[in-house]
């Protein structure tokens, strides 16, 4: 039996990541939540942007909570086209079809990476990385506190986006009503084109955060991709306060499970709560059940 | 039918008959994993193709069916043929529970499809941990020779699981054709094309939807029995790796979701592929890692770009004119 505060400490570095995850999984949220497009490609975005994060941060020797921005913009970019070139093509699509799709990308984005940056993991070197504060008995990581803070800010600067913009406000009335918002004359495949790019830098701003936590492979994507579908699936797909939610309680799952039966046994723990959570409440933690 | 189809099949089967006799161990071992994606793509699509239910787990079924007849050989000496009831049984009571759950409890469309994921990536992790089965080392099957053909242990060079491969994917398509004409395959289309207007005329959807489950899972088993035998080892890894379940999807929606011939045509349209890009590459000397796989991808892009309802309906309604849906 661990002591009490290490448990209690292990559950608050679980708490921090989660909310990392949870951001990740936002970024699959939205996108599911406006267009019914599931993205099979999230993982590989992700890791994608954790390299882009680790070379930017030795090419000009900055902090990764700088290249951050950069590294947001850019994948806002990279998802507006994706989504206006190729997948606002299968909107219409049967899932399976739009299925084949992503994963066609997914493979892609995959491989690519390992063509790139070769199949070692790479990190990168803070000079605060191995920093702790000690709040009496317990210990926790600096890194984790800062990246766990960015999370919050940039999951709120989603939610103020799609609760006080015009656009945002746009966005959610084309993922209401796709027929209503075509009639009234919004411009829904832009506006779709908006909600991928917003998705995508979701989740590159969560890679960033993450590579400070660990290291980064090529073939980590599909991993992530189910982490994110674990996530929204247990706090409600759709749902943006949902996928924080759901990626914190994983977060934490996934630490307790660690200490308790086994690490790599943390997973399965992740699994048995997703399977729960479908059977009990197939709508998700806080989704609409409709 | 008219005279070419009967040529075409002519031809077909005399190449498939002599195969093993003609082409090379490597040839022959491509030619073993395009049935076995034919075949388990047969399975899958009876689930998917015909029961619109959407199962990204496929892999857990080849798995159990695997691990199962292979331990009860290795551990207990019991014969293939009688392992493979066993990992059938095992393969279907899973995939009734998971099935029943689902159905019960209204997890449908995205989230079936996780919750099939989650099911084998849960059993991939407890298979880790089962010591029985040699845990993340493995299980090992008794490698015999294999120049001597014993059919009762499944034991025999790569030809013997050629043909029995070959008369699997045969007689499943065969079942399937008759499951497709019978009461059984309009109920299903039924279920898939509009489930309320099916149960409003009086179909039982539940018992229809787990029946399209267990008759998936028993012939996803069947494949995953005769592949533990080829392989001789067994990886939780690799065998419930979420890219096999992948793997079993693609030939059936390449090849045309819902029809007969489809997952055939998927299967070897996908392995031309792949094989045509390796030795491109290889030609070209540009064998970078992921090379292969990020042209392979493209291709898939490209295929779901211009054919998303697959290669073989175009075909057939070329071939036979535009009535028959087979």
């Amino acid at each position: 039996m661990p002591a009490a505060d290490l448990v209690v400490s292990v559950v608050v570095a679980g708490l921090l990541t989660g909310l990392v995850y949870g951001l990740m999984a936002l970024g699959l949220s939205v996108i599911f939540g406006v267009m019914r497009v599931v993205n099979f490609a999230h993982g590989e975005l992700m890791t994608l942007a954790m390299y882009a994060t680790v070379f930017a941060c030795s090419a000009f020797s900055l902090d990764p909570f700088v290249v951050l921005v950069p590294v947001a913009l850019g994948f806002f970019g990279l998802g507006y086209v994706l989504q206006a070139t190729v997948i606002n093509r299968f909107i219409t699509k049967p899932e399976h079809v739009q299925f084949l799709l992503l994963l066609a990308l997914a493979t892609i984005l995959v491989n690519a990476q390992l063509m790139a940056f070769g199949p070692d993991a790479r990190g990168v070197q803070t000079d605060y990385q191995l920093d702790a504060i000690e709040l009496g008995p317990l210990l926790i990581d600096t890194v984790r506190l800062y990246a766990a803070a960015a999370a919050i800010v940039a999951s709120g600067l989603v939610i103020a986006f799609f609760r006080f913009t015009l656009v945002g406000k746009a966005i959610r009335g084309c993922a209401d009503n796709h027929l209503g918002a075509k009639v009234i004359g919004l411009p829904v495949e832009r506006l779709y084109a908006l909600t991928f790019g917003l998705g995508a830098s979701c989740v590159a701003v969560a890679g960033t955060l993450l590579v400070l936590i660990v290291e980064v492979t090529p073939g980590a994507g599909p991993a992530y991709t189910l982490l994110g579908f674990v996530i929204v699936i247990v706090g409600g797909l759709g749902s943006i306060a949902g996928a924080l939610v759901g990626g914190v309680l994983i977060g934490m799952s996934e630490g307790v499970a660690g200490l308790f039966v086994s690490p790599s046994a943390k997973s399965m723990v992740s699994f048995a709560l997703l399977i729960l959570v479908l059977l009990l409440r197939p709508a998700g933690l806080l989704g609409k059940t409709a | 039918m008219n005279k070419q189809v009967i040529a075409a099949i002519g031809v077909s089967a005399i190449v498939a008959l002599s195969l093993p006799a003609i082409v090379s161990h490597y040839a022959l071992s491509i030619a073993i994993a395009t049935l076995y994606l034919a075949f388990v793509g047969q399975a899958w699509n009876v689930m998917m193709g015909f029961a619109g239910q959407l199962s990204l787990g496929h892999a857990l079924y080849v798995g159990l069916g695997a691990y199962v007849s292979g331990a009860l050989f290795t551990h207990l000496g019991i014969a293939p043929w009688l392992g493979l009831w066993a990992g059938v049984a095992v393969a279907v009571s899973c995939g009734a529970l998971i099935g029943w759950l689902a159905f019960r409890f209204r997890v449908t469309g995205v989230y079936f499809a996780v919750l099939t994921i989650a099911s084998a990536e849960f059993t991939r992790i407890g298979f880790d941990h089962l010591e029985w089965t040699g845990g993340p080392a493995g299980l090992f099957l008794k490698v015999a020779q294999r120049d001597s053909i014993d059919i009762l242990n499944l034991r025999g060079p790569p030809a013997m699981y050629y043909y029995a491969l070959l008369l699997l994917a045969l007689a499943t398509l065969g079942l399937c054709t008759w499951l497709l004409k019978s009461r059984v395959g309009y109920y299903w289309l039924a279920i898939r094309e509009d489930e309320p207007a099916a149960e409003a005329l009086g179909i039982p959807t539940l018992r229809f939807k787990m029946l399209a489950v267990v008759v998936s899972a028993a012939l996803t088993a069947v494949a995953g029995v005769f592949m533990a035998f080829y392989k001789n080892s067994l990886f939780p890894e690799q065998v419930f790796d979420m890219g096999r379940s992948i793997e079993i999807v693609l030939a059936p929606i390449i090849g045309g979701l819902g029809t007969l011939l489809g997952p055939i045509v998927g299967a070897i349209v996908l392995t031309l592929l792949g094989e045509g890009t390796s030795a491109a590459l290889q030609l070209a000397g540009l064998e970078l890692p992921g090379m292969k796989q990020v042209i392979y991808g493209v291709l898939l892009l490209v295929t779901v770009s211009f054919l998303p309802n697959g290669i073989w309906p175009p075909i057939s309604r070329m071939l036979v004119g535009p009535k028959v849906r087979a």
